[in-house]
Protein backbone atom coordinates (compact mmCIF):
# COMPACT_ATOMS: atom_id res chain seq x y z
CA UNK A 1 0.00 0.00 0.00
CA UNK A 2 1.36 3.20 -1.07
CA UNK A 3 0.06 5.34 1.88
CA UNK A 4 1.89 5.00 5.56
CA UNK A 5 -0.20 3.23 7.88
CA UNK A 6 0.18 4.69 11.77
CA UNK A 7 -1.27 1.81 13.10
CA UNK A 8 -1.46 -1.61 12.79
CA UNK A 9 -3.00 -4.96 14.48
CA UNK A 10 -1.20 -7.89 13.77
CA UNK A 11 -3.21 -10.75 15.46
CA UNK A 12 -4.16 -9.21 18.66
CA UNK A 13 -6.13 -10.95 22.03
CA UNK A 14 -6.73 -9.49 25.10
CA UNK A 15 -8.54 -11.97 27.77
CA UNK A 16 -8.53 -11.67 31.42
CA UNK A 17 -10.29 -13.82 34.06
CA UNK A 18 -13.71 -12.61 35.50
CA UNK A 19 -14.05 -12.29 39.49
CA UNK A 20 -16.78 -13.93 41.23
CA UNK A 21 -18.82 -11.99 44.27
CA UNK A 22 -16.13 -12.33 46.39
CA UNK A 23 -13.53 -10.96 44.08
CA UNK A 24 -11.58 -14.20 43.54
CA UNK A 25 -10.36 -15.20 40.51
CA UNK A 26 -10.75 -18.98 39.78
CA UNK A 27 -7.56 -20.58 40.26
CA UNK A 28 -5.53 -23.48 38.87
CA UNK A 29 -6.69 -26.64 41.01
CA UNK A 30 -9.82 -25.90 38.76
CA UNK A 31 -8.51 -26.26 35.05
CA UNK A 32 -12.25 -26.18 33.09
CA UNK A 33 -13.72 -23.50 35.73
CA UNK A 34 -10.95 -21.32 34.88
CA UNK A 35 -11.30 -21.62 30.79
CA UNK A 36 -15.05 -20.88 31.17
CA UNK A 37 -14.42 -17.88 32.87
CA UNK A 38 -11.40 -16.84 30.70
CA UNK A 39 -13.11 -13.91 28.17
CA UNK A 40 -11.75 -13.37 25.18
CA UNK A 41 -12.38 -9.35 24.99
CA UNK A 42 -10.48 -9.43 21.56
CA UNK A 43 -10.03 -12.02 19.99
CA UNK A 44 -7.50 -11.92 16.59
CA UNK A 45 -7.86 -8.48 15.58
CA UNK A 46 -5.61 -7.81 12.36
CA UNK A 47 -6.14 -4.26 11.00
CA UNK A 48 -4.09 -1.36 9.33
CA UNK A 49 -5.25 2.51 9.71
CA UNK A 50 -3.92 4.72 7.39
CA UNK A 51 -2.25 7.83 8.53
CA UNK A 52 -4.93 10.60 7.49
CA UNK A 53 -7.69 8.67 7.79
CA UNK A 54 -10.77 9.19 9.45
CA UNK A 55 -12.29 5.57 11.23
CA UNK A 56 -15.20 4.99 13.14
CA UNK A 57 -14.87 1.49 15.12
CA UNK A 58 -18.86 0.51 16.14
CA UNK A 59 -20.28 -2.35 18.13
CA UNK A 60 -22.86 -2.92 20.42
CA UNK A 61 -21.77 -2.72 24.40
CA UNK A 62 -19.21 -5.59 25.33
CA UNK A 63 -18.10 -6.22 21.60
CA UNK A 64 -14.86 -5.01 22.57
CA UNK A 65 -14.43 -1.78 20.85
CA UNK A 66 -13.27 0.26 23.87
CA UNK A 67 -10.80 -2.42 25.07
CA UNK A 68 -9.21 -2.46 21.07
CA UNK A 69 -9.01 1.38 21.89
CA UNK A 70 -7.09 1.19 24.81
CA UNK A 71 -4.52 -1.15 22.82
CA UNK A 72 -4.15 1.68 20.66
CA UNK A 73 -1.96 3.91 22.54
CA UNK A 74 -0.72 1.25 25.44
CA UNK A 75 -3.01 1.31 28.31
CA UNK A 76 -3.48 -2.09 27.82
CA UNK A 77 -1.04 -4.62 26.00
CA UNK A 78 -2.29 -7.36 24.27
CA UNK A 79 -2.03 -10.95 25.39
CA UNK A 80 -1.14 -12.69 22.30
CA UNK A 81 -0.26 -10.60 18.57
CA UNK A 82 1.03 -7.10 18.52
CA UNK A 83 -0.10 -3.82 18.11
CA UNK A 84 2.35 -1.15 16.13
CA UNK A 85 1.84 2.10 16.60
CA UNK A 86 4.39 4.68 14.45
CA UNK A 87 6.43 1.35 13.98
CA UNK A 88 6.64 0.91 17.64
CA UNK A 89 5.92 -1.73 19.47
CA UNK A 90 2.97 -1.12 22.65
CA UNK A 91 4.83 -4.49 24.14
CA UNK A 92 7.90 -2.73 24.74
CA UNK A 93 8.16 0.16 27.58
CA UNK A 94 10.97 1.90 26.63
CA UNK A 95 7.91 2.89 23.44
CA UNK A 96 4.98 3.64 26.24
CA UNK A 97 5.33 7.48 26.58
CA UNK A 98 6.04 7.84 22.96
CA UNK A 99 3.40 6.19 21.57
CA UNK A 100 0.98 7.73 23.90
CA UNK A 101 1.83 11.16 22.65
CA UNK A 102 1.86 10.45 19.06
CA UNK A 103 -1.88 8.90 19.50
CA UNK A 104 -3.73 10.85 22.12
CA UNK A 105 -6.81 10.08 23.73
CA UNK A 106 -10.08 11.37 24.54
CA UNK A 107 -12.69 9.14 26.89
CA UNK A 108 -16.16 8.89 27.71
CA UNK A 109 -17.13 10.99 30.82
CA UNK A 110 -15.61 14.63 30.45
CA UNK A 111 -15.73 15.15 34.24
CA UNK A 112 -12.90 12.14 35.22
CA UNK A 113 -10.04 13.47 32.61
CA UNK A 114 -9.68 16.98 33.78
CA UNK A 115 -6.67 17.16 35.76
CA UNK A 116 -6.44 20.96 37.02
CA UNK A 117 -9.28 23.49 38.46
CA UNK A 118 -8.09 25.78 35.80
CA UNK A 119 -8.97 25.20 32.20
CA UNK A 120 -5.79 26.18 30.95
CA UNK A 121 -3.45 24.74 33.13
CA UNK A 122 -5.51 21.40 32.46
CA UNK A 123 -4.41 21.71 28.76
CA UNK A 124 -0.99 22.21 29.34
CA UNK A 125 -0.80 19.28 31.86
CA UNK A 126 0.65 17.02 28.66
CA UNK A 127 2.81 18.96 27.45
CA UNK A 128 4.25 19.60 30.47
CA UNK A 129 4.55 16.09 31.41
CA UNK A 130 6.80 15.74 27.90
CA UNK A 131 8.91 18.09 29.59
CA UNK A 132 8.46 21.15 26.72
CA UNK A 133 9.87 24.85 27.21
CA UNK A 134 7.59 26.57 28.89
CA UNK A 135 6.97 29.48 26.46
CA UNK A 136 6.36 26.87 24.30
CA UNK A 137 3.82 25.29 26.33
CA UNK A 138 2.47 28.74 26.38
CA UNK A 139 2.01 28.98 22.40
CA UNK A 140 0.58 25.26 22.52
CA UNK A 141 -2.22 25.59 24.82
CA UNK A 142 -3.13 28.90 23.36
CA UNK A 143 -3.61 27.01 19.38
CA UNK A 144 -5.31 24.29 21.38
CA UNK A 145 -8.00 26.54 23.06
CA UNK A 146 -8.06 28.34 19.88
CA UNK A 147 -8.84 25.19 18.18
CA UNK A 148 -11.65 23.87 19.83
CA UNK A 149 -13.09 27.71 20.43
CA UNK A 150 -12.59 27.88 24.11
CA UNK A 151 -10.10 30.41 24.25
CA UNK A 152 -12.11 32.87 26.31
CA UNK A 153 -12.52 30.53 28.92
CA UNK A 154 -8.82 29.75 29.49
CA UNK A 155 -9.05 30.98 33.22
CA UNK A 156 -12.11 29.08 34.11
CA UNK A 157 -12.69 25.84 36.14
CA UNK A 158 -13.89 23.26 34.65
CA UNK A 159 -16.73 22.54 37.26
CA UNK A 160 -18.65 25.78 35.63
CA UNK A 161 -18.32 24.57 32.25
CA UNK A 162 -21.11 22.20 30.44
CA UNK A 163 -20.26 18.77 29.53
CA UNK A 164 -19.44 19.95 25.41
CA UNK A 165 -17.19 22.46 27.18
CA UNK A 166 -15.50 20.10 29.40
CA UNK A 167 -15.35 17.52 26.40
CA UNK A 168 -13.64 19.90 24.20
CA UNK A 169 -10.96 20.87 26.99
CA UNK A 170 -10.09 17.77 26.95
CA UNK A 171 -9.41 17.99 22.88
CA UNK A 172 -7.34 20.64 23.26
CA UNK A 173 -5.62 18.59 26.04
CA UNK A 174 -4.84 16.07 23.54
CA UNK A 175 -4.07 18.74 21.01
CA UNK A 176 -1.45 20.45 22.99
CA UNK A 177 0.87 16.92 23.03
CA UNK A 178 0.62 17.71 19.28
CA UNK A 179 -0.21 14.14 18.60
CA UNK A 180 -0.54 12.36 14.91
CA UNK A 181 -3.50 10.40 15.25
CA UNK A 182 -6.47 10.49 18.20
CA UNK A 183 -8.47 8.17 19.43
CA UNK A 184 -11.88 8.96 20.57
CA UNK A 185 -13.35 6.91 22.99
CA UNK A 186 -17.57 7.34 22.79
CA UNK A 187 -16.53 11.05 23.21
CA UNK A 188 -20.32 12.08 22.95
CA UNK A 189 -22.02 9.13 24.95
CA UNK A 190 -22.45 11.76 27.91
CA UNK A 191 -23.29 14.46 26.08
CA UNK A 192 -26.74 16.37 25.11
CA UNK A 193 -27.32 16.68 21.28
CA UNK A 194 -25.87 20.42 20.78
CA UNK A 195 -22.91 19.14 22.69
CA UNK A 196 -22.44 16.23 20.42
CA UNK A 197 -22.80 18.29 17.49
CA UNK A 198 -19.67 20.97 18.52
CA UNK A 199 -17.99 18.01 19.53
CA UNK A 200 -18.13 16.09 16.13
CA UNK A 201 -17.67 18.85 14.25
CA UNK A 202 -14.27 19.38 15.78
CA UNK A 203 -13.32 16.03 15.20
CA UNK A 204 -14.48 16.62 11.56
CA UNK A 205 -12.19 19.48 10.93
CA UNK A 206 -8.98 17.76 12.63
CA UNK A 207 -9.32 15.03 10.32
CA UNK A 208 -9.28 17.76 7.73
CA UNK A 209 -6.58 19.40 8.96
CA UNK A 210 -4.98 15.62 8.58
CA UNK A 211 -4.38 14.18 11.91
CA UNK A 212 -5.67 10.33 11.76
CA UNK A 213 -9.02 9.95 13.93
CA UNK A 214 -10.53 6.97 15.37
CA UNK A 215 -14.01 7.21 16.56
CA UNK A 216 -15.15 4.89 18.37
CA UNK A 217 -19.08 5.12 18.83
CA UNK A 218 -22.41 3.22 19.04
CA UNK A 219 -23.89 6.48 17.33
CA UNK A 220 -24.42 4.95 13.37
CA UNK A 221 -25.07 8.70 12.69
CA UNK A 222 -21.58 9.63 14.32
CA UNK A 223 -20.00 6.50 12.30
CA UNK A 224 -21.41 7.65 9.17
CA UNK A 225 -19.14 10.53 8.85
CA UNK A 226 -15.98 8.87 9.09
CA UNK A 227 -14.30 7.33 5.74
CA UNK A 228 -14.38 3.49 6.89
CA UNK A 229 -16.58 1.94 9.40
CA UNK A 230 -15.66 -1.29 11.13
CA UNK A 231 -18.12 -3.00 12.85
CA UNK A 232 -16.74 -5.11 15.75
CA UNK A 233 -18.39 -8.20 17.43
CA UNK A 234 -17.53 -10.34 20.04
CA UNK A 235 -14.27 -9.38 20.22
CA UNK A 236 -13.88 -9.60 16.48
CA UNK A 237 -13.87 -7.26 13.41
CA UNK A 238 -16.47 -8.42 11.43
CA UNK A 239 -17.22 -5.88 8.81
CA UNK A 240 -14.94 -3.31 7.35
CA UNK A 241 -15.99 -1.12 5.02
CA UNK A 242 -16.87 3.16 3.60
CA UNK A 243 -19.92 3.95 5.23
CA UNK A 244 -22.43 3.52 1.93
CA UNK A 245 -20.99 -0.04 1.27
CA UNK A 246 -21.64 -0.67 4.90
CA UNK A 247 -24.90 0.62 4.90
CA UNK A 248 -26.11 -1.79 1.94
CA UNK A 249 -26.64 -4.81 4.57
CA UNK A 250 -28.74 -3.18 6.49
CA UNK A 251 -29.81 -6.63 7.75
CA UNK A 252 -26.68 -8.05 9.14
CA UNK A 253 -26.23 -4.55 10.90
CA UNK A 254 -30.12 -5.36 12.23
CA UNK A 255 -28.62 -8.63 13.45
CA UNK A 256 -26.35 -6.38 15.43
CA UNK A 257 -28.41 -4.23 17.17
CA UNK A 258 -27.09 -1.54 15.15
CA UNK A 259 -29.08 1.29 13.80
CA UNK A 260 -28.61 2.65 10.75
CA UNK A 261 -28.88 6.04 10.38
CA UNK A 262 -32.07 7.47 8.86
CA UNK A 263 -31.67 8.65 5.54
CA UNK A 264 -29.79 4.88 4.58
CA UNK A 265 -32.71 3.00 6.47
CA UNK A 266 -35.39 5.10 4.91
CA UNK A 267 -33.61 5.08 1.52
CA UNK A 268 -33.86 1.18 1.91
CA UNK A 269 -37.40 1.06 3.03
CA UNK A 270 -38.20 3.01 -0.17
CA UNK A 271 -36.14 1.03 -2.75
CA UNK A 272 -38.23 -2.22 -1.16
CA UNK A 273 -41.47 -0.37 -1.83
CA UNK A 274 -40.39 -0.10 -5.96
CA UNK A 275 -38.88 3.96 -5.29
CA UNK A 276 -36.03 4.13 -7.96
CA UNK A 277 -32.84 5.39 -5.61
CA UNK A 278 -29.43 5.47 -6.52
CA UNK A 279 -27.28 3.50 -4.23
CA UNK A 280 -24.65 5.25 -1.28
CA UNK A 281 -27.29 7.37 -0.03
CA UNK A 282 -26.78 7.93 4.11
CA UNK A 283 -27.90 11.27 5.28
CA UNK A 284 -31.49 12.87 5.45
CA UNK A 285 -30.24 15.25 2.96
CA UNK A 286 -29.13 13.36 0.46
CA UNK A 287 -32.13 11.46 0.44
CA UNK A 288 -34.27 14.58 -0.12
CA UNK A 289 -31.98 15.63 -2.55
CA UNK A 290 -32.45 12.18 -5.07
CA UNK A 291 -36.25 12.09 -4.08
CA UNK A 292 -37.09 15.36 -5.41
CA UNK A 293 -35.32 14.69 -8.90
CA UNK B 1 -27.86 24.21 40.85
CA UNK B 2 -26.29 25.93 43.82
CA UNK B 3 -24.01 23.61 44.65
CA UNK B 4 -21.91 24.50 41.59
CA UNK B 5 -21.68 28.41 42.79
CA UNK B 6 -19.02 26.93 45.48
CA UNK B 7 -15.99 28.94 46.00
CA UNK B 8 -13.13 27.01 46.30
CA UNK B 9 -11.65 27.58 49.50
CA UNK B 10 -11.59 30.97 51.17
CA UNK B 11 -9.86 33.43 48.27
CA UNK B 12 -11.33 36.69 48.49
CA UNK B 13 -10.60 38.04 44.91
CA UNK B 14 -8.44 40.85 44.84
CA UNK B 15 -5.57 43.07 43.08
CA UNK B 16 -3.84 44.54 45.67
CA UNK B 17 -0.18 43.62 46.30
CA UNK B 18 -0.51 41.51 49.00
CA UNK B 19 -2.73 39.41 46.39
CA UNK B 20 0.08 39.79 43.72
CA UNK B 21 3.68 38.71 45.73
CA UNK B 22 4.73 35.25 44.97
CA UNK B 23 2.99 32.67 46.68
CA UNK B 24 6.10 31.24 47.81
CA UNK B 25 7.17 35.03 49.53
CA UNK B 26 3.43 34.89 51.25
CA UNK B 27 3.83 31.19 52.22
CA UNK B 28 7.00 32.15 53.89
CA UNK B 29 6.07 35.07 55.18
CA UNK B 30 3.21 33.67 56.81
CA UNK B 31 5.14 31.15 58.36
CA UNK B 32 7.58 33.63 59.90
CA UNK B 33 4.65 35.85 61.17
CA UNK B 34 2.96 32.55 62.89
CA UNK B 35 6.39 31.85 64.70
CA UNK B 36 7.12 35.33 65.53
CA UNK B 37 3.78 35.02 67.56
CA UNK B 38 5.85 32.27 69.88
CA UNK B 39 8.99 34.33 70.09
CA UNK B 40 6.50 37.60 71.52
CA UNK B 41 7.16 37.55 75.49
CA UNK B 42 5.08 40.46 76.17
CA UNK B 43 1.96 42.35 75.41
CA UNK B 44 4.00 45.32 73.46
CA UNK B 45 5.14 42.62 71.12
CA UNK B 46 1.63 41.59 71.05
CA UNK B 47 0.52 45.00 69.79
CA UNK B 48 3.66 45.12 67.66
CA UNK B 49 2.03 42.20 65.43
CA UNK B 50 -0.96 43.24 65.94
CA UNK B 51 -0.46 47.00 64.50
CA UNK B 52 1.18 44.79 61.70
CA UNK B 53 -0.77 42.85 60.75
CA UNK B 54 -3.54 45.24 60.62
CA UNK B 55 -1.36 47.35 58.06
CA UNK B 56 -1.31 44.26 55.81
CA UNK B 57 -4.74 43.14 56.11
CA UNK B 58 -5.69 47.17 54.90
CA UNK B 59 -3.34 47.04 52.05
CA UNK B 60 -4.46 43.59 51.09
CA UNK B 61 -8.08 45.50 50.63
CA UNK B 62 -9.83 41.94 52.63
CA UNK B 63 -12.59 43.37 54.84
CA UNK B 64 -12.16 42.73 58.59
CA UNK B 65 -15.31 41.03 58.82
CA UNK B 66 -14.78 38.52 56.27
CA UNK B 67 -11.70 37.70 58.19
CA UNK B 68 -13.34 37.83 61.13
CA UNK B 69 -15.12 34.43 59.98
CA UNK B 70 -12.28 32.43 60.04
CA UNK B 71 -12.69 32.82 63.75
CA UNK B 72 -15.74 31.45 64.43
CA UNK B 73 -14.86 27.98 63.69
CA UNK B 74 -12.44 27.73 66.26
CA UNK B 75 -14.24 30.11 69.02
CA UNK B 76 -14.71 27.07 71.09
CA UNK B 77 -11.24 26.18 71.04
CA UNK B 78 -9.82 29.62 72.07
CA UNK B 79 -12.40 29.84 74.88
CA UNK B 80 -11.69 26.45 76.34
CA UNK B 81 -7.89 27.13 75.86
CA UNK B 82 -8.51 30.57 77.86
CA UNK B 83 -10.54 29.42 80.29
CA UNK B 84 -8.03 25.92 81.29
CA UNK B 85 -5.59 28.72 81.30
CA UNK B 86 -7.07 31.00 83.78
CA UNK B 87 -7.86 28.57 86.43
CA UNK B 88 -5.20 26.23 85.98
CA UNK B 89 -2.35 28.32 86.60
CA UNK B 90 -0.28 28.08 89.60
CA UNK B 91 0.13 31.36 91.52
CA UNK B 92 -0.92 33.98 93.92
CA UNK B 93 -5.20 33.09 94.30
CA UNK B 94 -6.71 36.56 94.31
CA UNK B 95 -10.10 34.71 94.14
CA UNK B 96 -11.17 31.87 95.49
CA UNK B 97 -14.28 29.42 95.37
CA UNK B 98 -14.44 26.02 96.47
CA UNK B 99 -11.72 23.85 94.89
CA UNK B 100 -11.56 26.56 91.95
CA UNK B 101 -9.05 29.77 91.74
CA UNK B 102 -8.16 32.37 89.91
CA UNK B 103 -4.48 33.40 90.03
CA UNK B 104 -3.31 36.70 88.58
CA UNK B 105 -0.90 34.63 86.48
CA UNK B 106 -3.83 32.73 85.14
CA UNK B 107 -5.48 36.38 83.79
CA UNK B 108 -2.53 37.34 82.43
CA UNK B 109 -2.03 33.59 80.60
CA UNK B 110 -5.51 33.45 79.74
CA UNK B 111 -5.31 36.29 77.84
CA UNK B 112 -1.84 36.19 76.49
CA UNK B 113 -3.20 32.78 74.89
CA UNK B 114 -6.18 33.76 73.46
CA UNK B 115 -4.71 36.71 72.03
CA UNK B 116 -1.91 34.76 70.37
CA UNK B 117 -4.97 32.20 68.90
CA UNK B 118 -6.55 35.00 67.75
CA UNK B 119 -3.47 36.36 65.53
CA UNK B 120 -2.59 32.74 64.49
CA UNK B 121 -5.94 32.54 62.90
CA UNK B 122 -5.51 36.09 61.44
CA UNK B 123 -2.26 35.82 60.11
CA UNK B 124 -3.36 31.91 58.31
CA UNK B 125 -6.62 33.22 56.94
CA UNK B 126 -4.74 36.18 55.19
CA UNK B 127 -2.29 33.60 53.57
CA UNK B 128 -5.43 31.81 52.13
CA UNK B 129 -7.48 34.93 51.49
CA UNK B 130 -5.04 36.61 49.43
CA UNK B 131 -4.17 33.57 47.59
CA UNK B 132 -5.52 31.40 45.04
CA UNK B 133 -5.42 27.56 46.34
CA UNK B 134 -4.15 26.43 42.76
CA UNK B 135 -0.96 29.13 43.25
CA UNK B 136 -0.76 28.22 46.92
CA UNK B 137 -0.14 24.38 46.02
CA UNK B 138 2.21 25.49 43.27
CA UNK B 139 4.22 27.63 46.29
CA UNK B 140 4.06 24.32 48.08
CA UNK B 141 5.72 22.04 45.56
CA UNK B 142 8.25 24.58 44.85
CA UNK B 143 9.14 25.30 48.59
CA UNK B 144 9.24 21.56 49.18
CA UNK B 145 10.80 20.53 46.10
CA UNK B 146 14.95 20.64 48.12
CA UNK B 147 13.34 18.22 50.43
CA UNK B 148 12.50 15.47 47.55
CA UNK B 149 16.09 14.78 47.46
CA UNK B 150 16.04 13.57 51.10
CA UNK B 151 13.05 11.43 50.06
CA UNK B 152 10.22 14.12 50.41
CA UNK B 153 7.69 13.65 47.72
CA UNK B 154 6.90 17.13 47.09
CA UNK B 155 5.95 16.80 43.86
CA UNK B 156 2.98 13.56 44.87
CA UNK B 157 1.85 16.09 47.46
CA UNK B 158 0.85 18.71 45.51
CA UNK B 159 -0.20 17.12 42.91
CA UNK B 160 -3.12 15.10 45.64
CA UNK B 161 -4.00 18.91 46.66
CA UNK B 162 -4.47 19.93 43.43
CA UNK B 163 -6.91 16.88 42.16
CA UNK B 164 -8.53 16.98 45.60
CA UNK B 165 -9.41 21.20 44.88
CA UNK B 166 -10.22 19.67 41.32
CA UNK B 167 -12.67 17.27 41.85
CA UNK B 168 -14.50 19.18 45.31
CA UNK B 169 -17.19 20.04 43.02
CA UNK B 170 -17.56 16.83 41.05
CA UNK B 171 -18.09 14.94 44.23
CA UNK B 172 -20.46 17.29 45.49
CA UNK B 173 -22.19 16.88 42.75
CA UNK B 174 -22.05 13.36 43.15
CA UNK B 175 -23.10 13.79 46.44
CA UNK B 176 -26.33 15.50 45.58
CA UNK B 177 -27.35 12.98 42.98
CA UNK B 178 -26.45 10.19 45.47
CA UNK B 179 -28.71 11.81 48.18
CA UNK B 180 -31.84 12.02 45.46
CA UNK B 181 -31.43 9.36 44.49
CA UNK B 182 -31.43 8.08 48.36
CA UNK B 183 -33.98 10.15 49.11
CA UNK B 184 -36.47 8.94 46.04
CA UNK B 185 -36.10 5.53 47.67
CA UNK B 186 -36.93 6.40 51.05
CA UNK B 187 -33.77 7.49 52.86
CA UNK B 188 -34.21 10.34 55.49
CA UNK B 189 -31.45 12.42 55.88
CA UNK B 190 -33.22 15.01 57.96
CA UNK B 191 -34.93 14.00 61.00
CA UNK B 192 -34.32 11.97 63.94
CA UNK B 193 -31.24 12.22 66.71
CA UNK B 194 -27.56 12.59 65.95
CA UNK B 195 -27.21 9.15 66.25
CA UNK B 196 -30.00 8.00 63.91
CA UNK B 197 -28.79 10.64 61.32
CA UNK B 198 -25.37 9.75 61.84
CA UNK B 199 -26.86 6.24 60.50
CA UNK B 200 -28.79 7.06 57.89
CA UNK B 201 -25.31 8.88 56.57
CA UNK B 202 -24.14 5.26 56.22
CA UNK B 203 -26.54 5.01 51.99
CA UNK B 204 -25.12 8.11 51.16
CA UNK B 205 -21.42 7.92 52.30
CA UNK B 206 -20.97 4.03 51.26
CA UNK B 207 -21.90 5.06 47.08
CA UNK B 208 -20.11 8.17 47.68
CA UNK B 209 -16.84 6.04 48.31
CA UNK B 210 -17.42 3.80 45.54
CA UNK B 211 -17.84 6.21 42.96
CA UNK B 212 -15.07 8.11 44.39
CA UNK B 213 -12.69 4.97 43.58
CA UNK B 214 -14.24 4.81 39.99
CA UNK B 215 -13.40 8.50 39.59
CA UNK B 216 -10.08 7.58 40.46
CA UNK B 217 -9.56 4.92 38.22
CA UNK B 218 -11.06 7.04 35.50
CA UNK B 219 -8.70 9.81 35.94
CA UNK B 220 -5.95 7.93 36.40
CA UNK B 221 -6.08 6.36 33.15
CA UNK B 222 -6.44 9.71 31.45
CA UNK B 223 -3.92 11.13 33.14
CA UNK B 224 -1.65 8.12 31.59
CA UNK B 225 -2.78 8.81 28.80
CA UNK B 226 -1.56 11.75 28.51
CA UNK B 227 2.00 10.47 29.62
CA UNK B 228 1.99 11.36 33.10
CA UNK B 229 4.57 9.75 35.31
CA UNK B 230 5.42 11.81 38.12
CA UNK B 231 7.65 14.70 38.64
CA UNK B 232 10.67 13.78 36.94
CA UNK B 233 11.15 15.48 34.18
CA UNK B 234 8.66 17.83 33.99
CA UNK B 235 8.42 21.17 32.97
CA UNK B 236 5.60 23.79 34.31
CA UNK B 237 3.78 26.31 31.91
CA UNK B 238 3.59 29.42 34.56
CA UNK B 239 7.56 29.70 35.88
CA UNK B 240 7.15 31.48 39.11
CA UNK B 241 9.33 34.65 39.67
CA UNK B 242 10.44 36.89 42.61
CA UNK B 243 9.24 40.20 41.45
CA UNK B 244 10.90 43.98 43.29
CA UNK B 245 7.51 43.42 45.38
CA UNK B 246 8.94 40.01 46.71
CA UNK B 247 12.51 41.73 47.41
CA UNK B 248 10.86 44.25 49.97
CA UNK B 249 8.87 41.90 51.12
CA UNK B 250 11.26 39.82 52.06
CA UNK B 251 13.84 43.00 53.35
CA UNK B 252 10.07 44.36 55.35
CA UNK B 253 10.19 40.26 57.01
CA UNK B 254 13.88 40.91 58.52
CA UNK B 255 13.34 43.60 59.83
CA UNK B 256 10.19 42.37 61.39
CA UNK B 257 11.59 39.80 62.79
CA UNK B 258 14.49 41.94 64.17
CA UNK B 259 11.78 44.26 65.45
CA UNK B 260 9.95 41.41 67.53
CA UNK B 261 13.19 39.98 69.17
CA UNK B 262 14.06 43.48 70.06
CA UNK B 263 10.71 43.77 71.97
CA UNK B 264 11.13 40.60 73.46
CA UNK B 265 14.41 41.97 74.91
CA UNK B 266 12.76 44.88 76.36
CA UNK B 267 11.99 45.29 80.05
CA UNK B 268 8.69 46.17 79.95
CA UNK B 269 5.17 44.52 81.11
Amino acid sequence: MSKETVIQLKDVTFSYYVEDAEGNVTTNNDVDVKHSEKRMALDGVTLDIEKGSFVAIVGSNGSGKSTLAKHLNALLLPSSGEALVCGMSTADPDNTWEIRRRCGMVFQNPDNQLVSSVVEDDVAFGPENLGVDPAEIRKRVDNALNAVGMYEFRKKGPHLLSGGQKQRIAIAGVLAMQPECIVFDEPTAMLDPSGRAEILKIIRGLHEEGKTVILITHFMEEAAQADRIIVMDKGRPILDEAPAALFAHGEKLQELNLQMPFGASMAAKLRDLGVDLPEGIITAERLAECLCR
Amino acid sequence: MAIKDITLGQYYPGDSVVHKLDPRTKLIGTILFLVSLFVVKNFTGFLFCGICLAILVKISGVPFKYMARGLKAVMFLIVFTAIINLFMTPGDPIWRFGILKIAREGIYRACFMAIRLVMLIFGSSLLTLTTKPVALTDGMERLLSPLSKIGLPSHELAMMMTIALRFIPTLLDETDKIMKAQTARGADFESGNLLQRAKGLIPLLVPLFVSAFRIAADLAMAMEARCYRGGDGRTRMNGMAFHNCDRIAAVILVLYFAAVIAIGKLPVF
